[in-house]
């Protein structure tokens, strides 16, 4: 009863949506704001990334709102799933050589490959979140492959926090020193398509690189905790 | 190129609904990754490379990576 | 056919959130319904890049020095989106973190069943 009932409502609200559907026609241009970012981004911000001067120069502050609802989430885990942490190792069989040993060979090329991203997220596809990510898959293998080799708990916090008072240090200095608003890119802009080029961007990714890998791998140690 | 794109559609929609009946919680949720990794081809094919790589990294990898631990640590079949 | 043809993003995208939506409505099991609620966010995001599409543009990325500005895709809603994937996955860690809280203390995961005990 509860399925046809259901059925029905949602075939109405998708009538009524595709009713809508011609005033936004498929491939054509419908803004302006693109058009101003694609031609005068790469003056103002010397990135040859616009997606990455979008999300870091010009719409910084919503990042650092997003920075902000990923750490809430990281707390509110470790809130809710507060147990003791047992001391006793527990009769925990030891994988084989194999897996032990090619997940500690893999270790260190995943992090260097994640490191990669997020240095170069201005010039090249990619970013701090997609980084930071790598980062943490990077300690899911090592979770899943070697059991019983947890991260260094305080070593991660103090990571994640030195990381998120960077991005907010560096916002107010720009407020001190240009004086006209938060996040102002006062480092000089460099030339195009080099490695130290466009002003602050570079240390606000390698920031939020940082602090997004050991948040997402601080939430998966949360979850494993064999106590349950 | 209008064939590839309407057989990868047709793909993730058959995905989407067999994660609906799947009655081991596992199932699920291997057929809610692949939703996801379609999505990911889908974005390359409408040229967001950064965004391809955001869904396939964080959406693939990570979020069922988190569904498998937590189903492990309550039940597994769904009644 | 030439509607399908130009709408077909759209209708996989509005397939997706309807299936998500339908997910959550009916089934019982909080797992299942958190599984409909990933569902639902992938669909949102594909339907906000397809807007953001236009025809025979290239990605917004300068990488090599002779590219031309008129030719390129939207790049806004690609910032957006970014943002939302990231939201999704801080939501979708913190339902499960309950769920697995519910489990704990009831000892099913029905919905029906943990609407029905008293105090």
């Amino acid at each position: 009863m509860r399925s046809i009932i259901s059925f029905v409502l949602l075939l109405i609200i998708t009538w009524g949506i595709s009713l809508s559907l011609d005033r936004i026609p498929f491939g054509e241009s419908k803004t302006h704001v693109g058009d101003y970012y694609i031609e005068k981004g790469r003056e103002e911000t010397g990135a040859s990334n616009v997606v990455t001067s979008v999300v870091v120069n010009y719409r910084g502050f919503d990042t650092l709102g997003e920075v902000t609802v990923l750490f809430v989430a990281a707390i509110g885990l470790s809130a809710v799933l507060y147990t003791r942490r047992k001391k006793q190792k527990g009769e925990v069989e030891p994988a084989s050589l194999v897996l032990t040993t090619g997940c500690r060979f893999l270790f260190p090329l995943i992090l260097l490959f994640g490191a990669y991203i997020f240095i170069h997220g201005h010039l090249t596809p990619g970013g701090g979140f997609q980084g930071g990510a790598i980062i943490a898959s990077a300690f899911l293998l090592v979770y899943m492959g070697c059991r019983g080799r947890r991260i260094s708990e305080t070593g991660s916090k103090t990571v994640e926090s030195l990381s998120g008072l960077i991005f907010l240090v560096v916002g107010l200095i720009g407020l001190a020193v240009g004086g006209r608003y938060f996040l102002f890119n006062f480092l000089p802009k460099g030339e195009l398509n080099s490695l130290f080029s466009a002003g602050i961007i570079p240390i606000i990714y390698i920031a939020i690189g940082c602090k997004v890998g050991s948040e997402l791998g601080g939430i998966i140690d949360r979850l494993v905790e064999e106590s349950g | 190129m209008i064939l590839i794109v309407g057989a990868l559609i047709l793909l993730m929609l058959a995905a989407a609904i067999a994660a609906l009946f799947f009655k081991d919680l596992i199932n699920a949720v291997i057929a809610s990754c692949m939703v996801s990794l379609i999505a990911a081809i889908l974005f390359y094919l409408l040229q967001a490379p950064d965004v391809a790589m955001a869904e396939a990294s964080i959406g693939a990898a990570l979020v069922s990576a988190i569904f498998i631990i937590a189903i492990r640590r309550t039940q597994r079949n769904e009644e | 056919m030439t509607f399908l043809q130009d709408y077909a993003y759209y209708i996989g995208a509005f397939g997706l959130v309807f299936i998500g939506l339908f997910t959550m409505l009916v089934k019982r099991n909080l797992i299942k319904v958190i599984i409909g609620l990933s569902i639902l966010e992938t669909g949102v995001n594909l339907f906000l890049i397809s807007v953001g599409y236009i025809s025979k543009g290239t990605a917004p990325i300068f990488s090599k020095t002779g590219l031309k500005a008129e030719r390129m895709v939207d790049p806004v809603p690609q910032a957006l989106v970014l943002t939302a994937i990231v939201i999704g996955v801080a939501v979708l860690a913190l339902a499960l973190s309950l769920a697995v809280r519910l489990y704990h203390h009831y000892g099913v995961l029905d919905l029906r069943k943990i609407k029905e005990q008293r105090w």
